[in-house]
C-alpha cells in the first residue's frame, strides 16, 4: 500500500464517519461539527487531487465562516437535543429503510463499478487546472456573466434579509 | 504522490527529511520563544502601568513563565460536573491547532530550503482560512462549558471573528491586486523592488506605499480582532464575563488556551511583516545597490558590511525583531486602549473598516489598470459626486423628515398631536 493509497483510506474513513455522526448525533451542536469535520477532510481530497485552490476555498468558506454560522444560530436559538427520536409508525419507518435502501444502491452501483477496475494511476488534474490563476482567467472570460449574475442574486439576498430584518415596526 | 507532500519535494528539489528539519525549527522557535513573549508582556504591562513586575525568579525574572508552567502542571485539574465532556476536553487542542498550522506558510528568510514549510499556490487564502478556524476552539470550549458567560465568550467570538474576517480578506486582496500573486514568498520578493517603481536605494515595501498603508492599517486592525487580543478581548472580558470561554478551564487545560494565544499573536506579526513590512529585510533599503555603490565608491568594509545586513545569514534576525515589535506593538495596544463596547465592535468592523477596505479595492484595481492620473481622476469625480449629493440632501431634508398626519376632527389639546405625530 502506498502513501497515497494510506492517507486516501485514512480521510475516506473520516469522511464516511463525520458524515454518519451528521445523521445519528442527537445533539444538534455534534451533528454541525461533524459536518465541519467532514468539510475539512474533503478539503484535503481535493488537495490530494492538485485541487489546492478548491480545497482552500472549501475551508475558507465552508469551514470558517458558513459552519460558524450555522453553530451560531444554534446556539443563539439554544436548541437542545429533542426528548425523542423514535418513529413508532411501522409504515413510515419501512417507507424509510426501502427509499434509503434505493439510494444506497443507486450510489453504489455507480461508485463500485468503477472501483472493480481502478488502475493504480490516481486521478489528478493537469498542470496548472484548477490553480489561482487559470481560475480566475476563466471566471473573468467565459464565465463572466454566470459569475456576476451569482453575485448580484447574493446582493438581492442580502438586501433581501435586511428588509426582512428591518420590518418591525 | 499527493500534491502537498509533493509540492514539499518540489519546493526544494530535496526530500522529507528537509521537511522535516523546516518544521522541527518552526516548531522549535515557537514554543522557545512563546514563554519569552509571556515574560515580556508582564514587564511592559508593568512599566506601563507604573510597577515592577515579575522580577524574583531568576534575573530580571526571566525563569517566571517556567515558575508559571510548573505551577499550572500541578494545579488541580477541574472538571465540572455538567459539561460536555468530549468537547470540553477537545476544545483547547482545536484552539492550539491554527496556532501552529498558520506557520506553514511564513517564509522567515530567503532560503527556500528552510523556509517556508510549504511555499504553496494558495499561500494568503491559507492564512485567512486557518485563522478562521481559530474560532472553534474558543466556541467550543464555551459551549461544552455549560456555563451562561463562557456561553456568551464563545458567541461574541463567532460574531467577532466573522465580521473581522470579511475586512481581513478585503485588504489583503489588495495585496493580492497588486503583486499578483498569492504565494507569501513572492509578496516578500516583490517588496524588494524599488520603491514606487522610482526610488533605487529604497524597498518598495508596501506599508510605504499609499493603498499599501491603509491595506496595511486595516490588516493590523483585523488581526488584534482576529486574536482576541485588548481591546477587542470582548470574548474573554475579565470584568463583565469573567474571562468568558475559559472560566472552567483550569491547570494544563488553560495553559493550552493560553499558548494558543500568544503562538498566534507572533505567527499575525510574522505574517503583517511578510506582507507590508518587507519580510526579512531589516530596513526599506536596497542593500545590493547600497553594497554596489560603496564598492563603486572604494569602500570595500562598507560593501560587505552592507551585503551581509541585507544577506541571508542575517535574515532571520530581522525577521524575528520585526515579530518582536510586531508583540510588542499588542502589548502596547492593551496597555493603551480600554475594551470596546459590543456595538462598537460592530460599528468599527461592518461600517469602517469594510467599506474602506472595499473603496482601497477598487483603488488598487484603478490604479493597476490605468495608473495614478486615471486615479486621481476618477477620485475627483466621485468627491464632487459626493459633495453635490450631500449639498442636495441637506437641503431638502427639512421639509421631507415630519410626515403630515391629516385629522379629520382636530384633536383638542396639542399633546395629542405631538404623540400622533411621532407614532
Amino acid at each position: 500500500m502506498t502513501l497515497t493509497t494510506f492517507a486516501f483510506l485514512v480521510m475516506a474513513v473520516v469522511l464516511v464517519l463525520s458524515a454518519w455522526g451528521v445523521v445519528v448525533a442527537k445533539s444538534p451542536v455534534r451533528s454541525a461539527l461533524s459536518l465541519v469535520v467532514n468539510f475539512f477532510v474533503l478539503a484535503f481530497l481535493y488537495f490530494g487531487m492538485n485541487y489546492d485552490l478548491l480545497g482552500i476555498s472549501q475551508i475558507l468558506v465552508y469551514t470558517g465562516l458558513i459552519m460558524m454560522l450555522f453553530l451560531f444560530c444554534i446556539l443563539l436559538l439554544n436548541l437542545g437535543a429533542p426528548d425523542t427520536l423514535f418513529e413508532p409508525s411501522l409504515i413510515k419507518r419501512s417507507l424509510a429503510w426501502f427509499v434509503g435502501g434505493v439510494l444506497v444502491l443507486a450510489v453504489s452501483s455507480q461508485v463500485i463499478g468503477p472501483m472493480a477496475t481502478w488502475s493504480t494511476s490516481t486521478p489528478t488534474a493537469p498542470e496548472g487546472f484548477g490553480q489561482a490563476a487559470s481560475v480566475g482567467q476563466s471566471l473573468f472570460t467565459g464565465w463572466v456573466y454566470g459569475f456576476e449574475i451569482a453575485s448580484v442574486l447574493l446582493l438581492v439576498g442580502i438586501v433581501g434579509s435586511i428588509l426582512v430584518a428591518k420590518r418591525r415596526d | 504522490m499527493l500534491s502537498f507532500l509533493s509540492a514539499v519535494e518540489a519546493n526544494s528539489g530535496d526530500t522529507i527529511g528537509w521537511a522535516l528539519l523546516r518544521i522541527g525549527i518552526v516548531l522549535g522557535v515557537v514554543l522557545g520563544i512563546v514563554p519569552g513573549l509571556i515574560w515580556w508582556e508582564r514587564r511592559l504591562l508593568s512599566w506601563f502601568q507604573d510597577r515592577i513586575g515579575p522580577n524574583r525568579v531568576g534575573p530580571f525574572g526571566l525563569l517566571q513563565p517556567i515558575a508559571d508552567g510548573v505551577k499550572l502542571f500541578f494545579k488541580e485539574d477541574i472538571t465540572p460536573a455538567t459539561v460536555d465532556r468530549l468537547l470540553y476536553f477537545l476544545a483547547p487542542a482545536i484552539a492550539l491547532f491554527p496556532a501552529f498550522t498558520i506557520w506553514a506558510v511564513l517564509p522567515w528568510g530567503p532560503d527556500r530550503r528552510l523556509t517556508p514549510i510549504a511555499d504553496v499556490d494558495v499561500g494568503v487564502l491559507y492564512i485567512l482560512a486557518i485563522s478562521s478556524l481559530g474560532v472553534y476552539g474558543l466556541f467550543l470550549g464555551g459551549w461544552a462549558s455549560n456555563n451562561k458567560y463562557s456561553l456568551l465568550g464563545g458567541l461574541r467570538s463567532a460574531a467577532q471573528m466573522v465580521s473581522y474576517e470579511l475586512a481581513m480578506g478585503v485588504a489583503l486582496g489588495c495585496v493580492i491586486l497588486a503583486t499578483g500573486s498569492l504565494r507569501l514568498t513572492e509578496v516578500v520578493q516583490q517588496q524588494f523592488e524599488p520603491l514606487w517603481g522610482t526610488v533605487p536605494w529604497m524597498q518598495n515595501w508596501f506599508i510605504l506605499t499609499p493603498w499599501g498603508f491603509v491595506a496595511g492599517v486595516i490588516f493590523l486592525i483585523t488581526m488584534v480582532a482576529e486574536t482576541n487580543r485588548a481591546p477587542f478581548d470582548l470574548p474573554e472580558a475579565e470584568s463583565e464575563l469573567i474571562s468568558g470561554f475559559h472560566t472552567e478551564y483550569s491547570s494544563m487545560k488553560f495553559a493550552v488556551f493560553f499558548m494558543g494565544e500568544y503562538a498566534t499573536m507572533f505567527a499575525f506579526s510574522g505574517i503583517f511583516a511578510a506582507l507590508f513590512l518587507g519580510g526579512w529585510s531589516p530596513l526599506p533599503f536596497n542593500w545590493e545597490f547600497l553594497a554596489q555603490r560603496a564598492t563603486d565608491a572604494n569602500l570595500p568594509w562598507l560593501a560587505s558590511a552592507l551585503s551581509f545586513v541585507g544577506g541571508p545569514i542575517a535574515a532571520p534576525l530581522w525577521m524575528l525583531g520585526k515579530m518582536f515589535g510586531g508583540i510588542t506593538f499588542y502589548i502596547w495596544l492593551r496597555a493603551t486602549l480600554p475594551r470596546l463596547r459590543y456595538d462598537q465592535l460592530m460599528t468599527l468592523g461592518w461600517k469602517y473598516l469594510l467599506p474602506i477596505a472595499a473603496l482601497n479595492f477598487v483603488v488598487v484595481a484603478i490604479w493597476m489598470q490605468f495608473g495614478w492620473a486615471a486615479l486621481f481622476g476618477a477620485l475627483a469625480v466621485l468627491f464632487l459626486l459626493y459633495i453635490n449629493v450631500v449639498l442636495y440632501v441637506s437641503r431638502r431634508r427639512p421639509k421631507d423628515t415630519v410626515p403630515k398626519v391629516q385629522f379629520a376632527n382636530p384633536p383638542a389639546s396639542t399633546e395629542a398631536t405631538i404623540e400622533v405625530t411621532r407614532s
